[in-house]
């Protein structure tokens, strides 16, 4: 599904991911623990595609496609998704119209027809019940004057709608109580699949008690420092990344 | 000033009106101060960024009786007053309103002839109305429809509307201006408006002039104690265009709201100029001006609060925000606060940018082309400006305007290379 090798960027002259590898295999599910400022941000950023990131070296590919020749809605029209560590607030873009463009943007790509209000109301209904979401969310601007747990859930709410190949959650868990924390998890838990993978970007070891990750990376300073099995979580856990790492 | 006044053809052309004796004072203090000083050039400081030479240069002919009947816009009141390449027209009105004459005491009261729109106005203005709301009357939504059909050639022309709100009194204006395209044509109206004690006005304006015309609008505003005047301005059309307010707080607890949106394409140049007078205590003002730009084109806003000693407790705000989607427009923001009361709260914030790259890069990221993902943030940033509208039909008006002006705009101008 998703091969990464050897992958450096910069920002501004200053690099770094200094030479990532990681393969996910479709089906599966990886956890990246890291420090803060250990370029966790960054390489879901590179992988979706924002501007003011230098590739110096390296590949990504994507079902064998070269994910970083392409623009970033084709990345999300053929399947990756990114959750964002903060999701960004669009003051007079409404939550539904937002929404169901998105869906029809994926969707034309596919060749599925698109969805009229109606019907979005009817899906986006179901999804966000399963969510908690009430649902003059639907109605408000995107992510205006949400709570940090509503944002989260509203990211959620899109992977479950536009139904990514890959997503790519970017500590969709931090800032959420335990009851959001289960939500959430579940609602990744019901895109496993096959032909569904995804990278989840944590702090801490919590969210993996939910959501078991086939595989668990340590990245440090740019690099993939350690992979494990998901007992590795429980090991950062008491001891720290330094230790582990070392 | 000038060796060879470059209102030469204006006074000329004023010099061929007959003026009824209630109009024969402002009338001549009009067409003196045009003689004296012509129309203002760019040394003049409240003109500096606006250049009116293109308006001097032009050669316009007078207003005139069209025969033809010009497409009007969707009808949204219950009244309304039309006004076709200048001239009223009865038959297209359902609405008596009183002849300027009844207004001869309160003509040329508020718009003084040291302002040069109004001065240019008084000079040359042909027709007009009265409109004159009794203490306790709510007289609803009143559409004021201008068209231009081009019959007449690039006619210019110059209407004087007096209002008057008695005390408690209530109006909802939704003041349009169109004309047809590639005319270049001059529109000029003054409006003089008086607010007694506790009147409520609501003034919506939609100037969406043809692209080759030039729009210099002036409205001046008296608002008396408990009033409120909430002057909301769509300022989209004409190559060139300004829209001036004039409001005076004069009684305490007033309330003068002056909002708007600026939407300046490709060769176009518009500006937005208020001029604020807090003259009593506890009085509120609330601006909110929002301007987007593409193409090759300039945006002014130029807003002066003046709050004198007495207006203690004045509670003041101003807001101007702008939107370059293009790297060939500019724009020019220039706030003014004059303060000589000592308890005030006056605040003014300006700002001026591209659309913003993580929005941008968030909805891309869900697979939103970039060119629709553009276009849905321009549209945002526009639907803020207009959801404040208080009166849904004038809401529903400024919303098709808006959404009509981008579908052109977006078709004609692509926002290449621009984050
Ligand atoms: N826009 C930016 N400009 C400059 N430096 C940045 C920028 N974004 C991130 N960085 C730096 O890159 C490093 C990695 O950041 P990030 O990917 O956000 O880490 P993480 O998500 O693991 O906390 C940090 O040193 C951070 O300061
Ligand atoms: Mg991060």
């Amino acid at each position: 599904m998703l091969r990464i090798e050897g992958l450096t960027a910069e920002i501004d002259g200053k690099p770094i991911l200094q030479g990532v590898d990681l393969e996910v295999p479709a089906g599966e599910l990886h956890a990246i623990m890291g420090p803060n400022g250990s370029g966790k941000s960054t390489l879901s950023y590179v992988l979706s595609g924002r501007e003011g990131y230098e590739i110096t070296g390296g590949s990504v590919t994507f079902n064998g496609v070269d994910l970083l020749a392409m623009e970033p809605e084709e990345r999300a029209a053929s399947g990756v998704f990114l959750a964002f560590q903060y999701p960004v607030e669009l003051p007079g873009v409404g939550n539904a119209n937002f929404l169901r463009t998105a869906l029809n943007a994926v969707r034309r790509h596919r060749g599925e027809p698109e969805v009229d209000a109606m019907q979005f109301l009817k899906l986006a209904r179901v999804r966000m019940k399963e969510l908690s979401m009430p649902e003059d969310m639907l109605k408000r601007g995107v992510n205006v004057g949400f709570s940090g747990g509503e944002k989260k859930r509203n990211e959620v709410l899109q992977m479950a709608l536009l139904r990514p190949k890959l997503a790519i959650l970017d500590e969709t868990d931090s800032g959420l109580d335990i009851d959001a924390l289960k939500i959430v998890a579940d609602g990744v838990n019901a895109m496993r699949a096959p032909d569904f993978s995804a990278l989840i970007i944590t702090h801490y070891q919590r969210l993996l008690d939910y959501i078991v990750p086939d595989r668990v990376h340590v990245l440090m300073a740019g690099r993939i420092v350690k992979s494990g099995g998901p007992e590795l979580a429980h090991e950062l856990e008491a001891q720290g990344y330094a230790q582990v790492a070392a | 000033m000038n060796a060879i006044n470059n209102a030469a053809g204006f006074l000329a052309r004023a010099d061929t009106l007959s003026t009824p004796v209630w109009a024969a004072s402002t009338r001549a203090a009009g067409r003196a101060a045009l003689a004296t000083y012509g129309l203002p050039t760019r040394r003049a400081e409240a003109f500096k960024y606006t250049d009116l030479a293109p308006v001097t240069q032009a050669a316009f002919g007078a207003e005139g009786q069209a025969l033809a009947l010009p497409a009007l816009p969707a009808m949204r009141g219950h009244a309304r007053l039309v006004f076709v390449d200048g001239v009223l027209r009865g038959d297209l009105s359902n609405l008596p309103p009183r002849p300027l004459s009844d207004a001869a005491g309160l003509l040329g009261s508020l718009a003084h002839a040291t302002q040069p729109l109004a001065a240019m106005n008084a000079a040359l203005f042909e027709d007009g109305l009265f409109l004159d709301v009794p203490a306790g009357e709510d007289a609803g939504l009143i559409e004021l429809v201008s068209v231009v059909t081009g019959a007449m050639g690039p006619i210019a022309f110059h209407p004087r509307h007096v209002l008057r709100l008695g005390q408690g009194a209530r109006l909802t204006l939704l003041d349009t201006s169109d004309g047809v395209a590639g005319l270049g044509y001059l529109h000029n109206p003054v409006f003089e408006i008086s607010l007694g004690e506790g009147a409520e006005m609501a003034h919506v304006r939609i100037q969406r002039e043809g692209r080759a015309a030039f729009h210099l609008s002036s409205v001046h505003t008296a608002i008396a104690a408990r009033a409120t005047y909430d002057n909301f301005t769509l300022n989209a059309g004409g190559r060139l265009a300004r829209n001036e307010i004039h409001a005076s707080l004069d009684g305490p607890h007033a309330m003068c709201h002056m909002n708007g949106a600026q939407l300046v394409g490709d060769g176009q140049h518009a500006d937005t100029t208020t001029d604020l007078h807090h003259a009593a205590p506890d009085c509120g003002s609330r601006q909110t001006y929002k301007t987007v730009l593409a193409g090759r084109s300039r945006g002014v806003f130029q807003g002066k609060i003046l709050v004198s000693r007495a207006a203690q407790r004045t509670d003041g705000y101003q807001m101007n925000q702008a939107l370059l989607l293009s790297e060939t427009s500019e724009m020019d923001s220039k706030p003014q606060l004059e303060i000589y009361a000592d308890d005030v709260k006056c605040s003014h914030g300006a700002t001026v940018g591209a659309l913003d790259a993580a929005q941008l890069f968030y909805l891309r990221s869900r697979g939103i082309p970039q060119e629709q993902a553009r276009s849905m943030l321009v549209e945002a940033f526009l639907t803020e400006a207009v959801d404040g509208v208080g009166d849904d039909a004038c809401r529903t008006a400024l919303s098709e305007a808006v959404a009509g002006w981008w579908v052109g705009e977006r078709s004609t101008a692509p926002l290449a290379g621009r984050a």
